[in-house]
């Protein structure tokens, strides 16, 4: 019962993520992102991680997606712009694609180091942590410094936005008749 | 298959078919108590005093044709309204609204009356009602139509910005009841205080339920934060290109979590299926009041106040009902932390 729910779920998210990348319509992609990381929240029901299984929903799924979807349906971008020569294979195309690969290198690496080095260094504890006491607990004491750090670069990413969109230079003034 | 079991499908059923129903009888009584609000009858010709009005109106809906406008997104046109009346139903799912029962011996075991006990159903509520923008913001943009896209983006940021005071009201809750559990918060609030009032956390949280019922009012899209089909503005706004069953969809989905929604504020402010007089196997009575009084609150709501303008239904999201939420969990974190647990 569990293997099965497993492999439909491990299925349904690597499906769902390799036709994000293969789809032109940039709102099929975010669909299918969702699914994907619907999919992901599954496997966490199975590894007996409630929370983060709702959280990931909430917080990814819910939130964070929304505002994906709220962007590209702004921009009605209906199709991917194609600016690259269609002719030349993918790999061999100049400018984002390089990157994109070095990226993807470094992506490969990262995991192939985490599957096989992770788990002997013991950076997570071995007992499930099921109940949101535990997590609580342990965000608030053993990883309070990491925790904080993160909501400072939050807060960055955020006053960095409000930066951005604000437009105060004179044009601005003079569009709203204070100049 | 164990007798627990086919219990338990038959239970699963039984919300599934009440869900329905209550869909069509909240559907008589909006227009019942419009007509009343209005000094007007209301639906009287079909069956007594109009009662089998809402089946009449579902018969009409299934004979109109199904259109699609040429410009229509097919697939996601399609998948739009199932999304909303999926994550509707689901909702409800981990809504407890009676205390466990054997009903009269019939079970050895008891059997607890919800369709799934979650250890974190509060946030599962949460999350689905997350999934159910995607529904409306889908039909907005499939459409292919300037109205229904509006209403569809009116709509995505009306339930982001409400989102947040909704969550930090439950967090109050929460905090005092010292559980994610649905089942457990309720039974926190079982017996009474000074021997006359009822432990509901709603006299803990007066601010927190205000706030609730608020923001669940902007999250089911109803008046008077029903922007995204504001009529005079956007013709139906997301739903404008819908006909027969897949307008039905959006129309259950909408009453559907309104009964949510008002089981949510049932279970978590107003004690759930506990209360004097009755004893705790007929407990349901209590909670079918209770959320009966809240749904017609949220009717009387729509015909009493007229439909605010969106700039200051902003506004007042992100300026008024926010920082009142935050600073409602802050005293109640710090109450708490001093007086201790509740239960």
């Amino acid at each position: 019962m569990n293997e099965t729910a497993f492999y439909l779920f491990g299925a349904i998210a690597i499906g769902a993520s390799l036709l994000v990348i293969a789809q032109r319509n940039p709102i099929y992609s975010v669909l299918l992102l969702i699914a994907s990381f619907g999919a992901l929240s599954g496997l966490y029901v199975l590894l007996d991680a409630p929370f983060v299984a709702v959280i990931q929903i909430i917080v990814y799924a819910g939130a964070i997606m929304v505002l994906f979807l709220f962007v590209v349906m702004l921009l009605n971008a209906p199709h991917e712009d194609t600016e690259y020569d269609e002719r030349v294979h993918p790999l061999l195309r100049q400018g984002p694609m390089r990157i994109g690969a070095v990226l993807a290198l470094a992506l490969g690496a990262e995991l192939w180091w985490a599957l096989a080095k992770g788990a002997e260094s013991g950076a997570f504890p071995g007992a499930a942590v099921t109940s949101v006491n535990v997590i609580g607990r342990s965000l608030f004491t053993d990883y309070a410094f990491p925790f904080e750090v993160t909501s400072v670069l939050i807060l960055v990413a955020m006053v960095g936005a409000v930066v951005l969109a604000r437009r105060d230079g004179p044009r601005d003034r003079r569009d709203r008749g204070e100049a | 298959m164990t007798p627990l079991l086919i219990a338990q499908i038959a239970l699963t059923l039984f919300v599934f078919v009440m869900l329905l129903n209550s869909a069509a009888v909240m559907v008589y009584v909006e227009r019942k108590v419009a007509a009343l609000l209005q000094q007007r009858l209301g639906p009287y010709l079909v069956g007594p005093k109009g009662m089998l009005q809402p089946l009449a109106d579902v018969i009409k809906l299934m004979f109109k044709e199904e259109l699609r406008p040429r410009a229509a997104d097919p697939i996601l046109f399609a998948l739009a309204p199932i999304i909303s009346a999926t994550a509707a139903f689901a909702a409800f799912a981990v809504v407890p609204f009676g205390a466990e029962t054997t009903f009269f011996g019939l079970l050895r075991e008891p059997l607890k009356l919800q369709v799934a006990d979650v250890n974190v159903a509060v946030l599962v509520i949460f999350a689905v009602t997350s999934m159910g923008v995607y529904g409306i913001v889908l039909a907005g943009w499939s459409s292919n139509s300037k109205y229904s896209l509006l209403g569809g983006l009116r709509s995505s940021a009306q339930m982001i910005s409400y989102e947040l005071s909704y969550g930090l009201a439950l967090a109050g809750v929460l905090l005092i009841g010292n559980s994610l559990s649905l089942t457990d918060l309720v039974n926190g609030q079982s017996g009474v205080w000074l021997g006359f009032i009822p432990r509901w956390f709603v006299f803990l949280q007066p601010i927190g339920f205000l706030i609730f019922m608020t923001a669940g009012i902007a999250e089911t899209n109803r008046a008077p934060f029903d922007f995204p089909e504001a009529e005079q503005e956007l013709v139906a706004g997301y739903h404008t290109e819908y006909s027969s069953m897949s307008f039905a969809m959006f129309f259950l989905a909408e009453y559907i979590n309104m009964v949510t929604v008002s089981a949510v504020a049932a279970d978590l402010f107003l004690g759930g299926w506990h209360g004097p007089f009755l004893p705790v196997s007929l407990g349901w009575v209590w909670f079918l009041i209770k959320v009966g009084a809240l749904l017609f609150f949220y009717v009387w709501m729509r015909w009493t106040l007229p439909r605010y303008r969106y700039d200051q239904l902003m506004a007042f999201g992100w300026k008024v009902l926010l920082p009142v939420s935050v600073i409602n969990l802050l005293v109640t974190a710090a109450g708490v932390l001093y007086f201790g647990y509740v239960p």
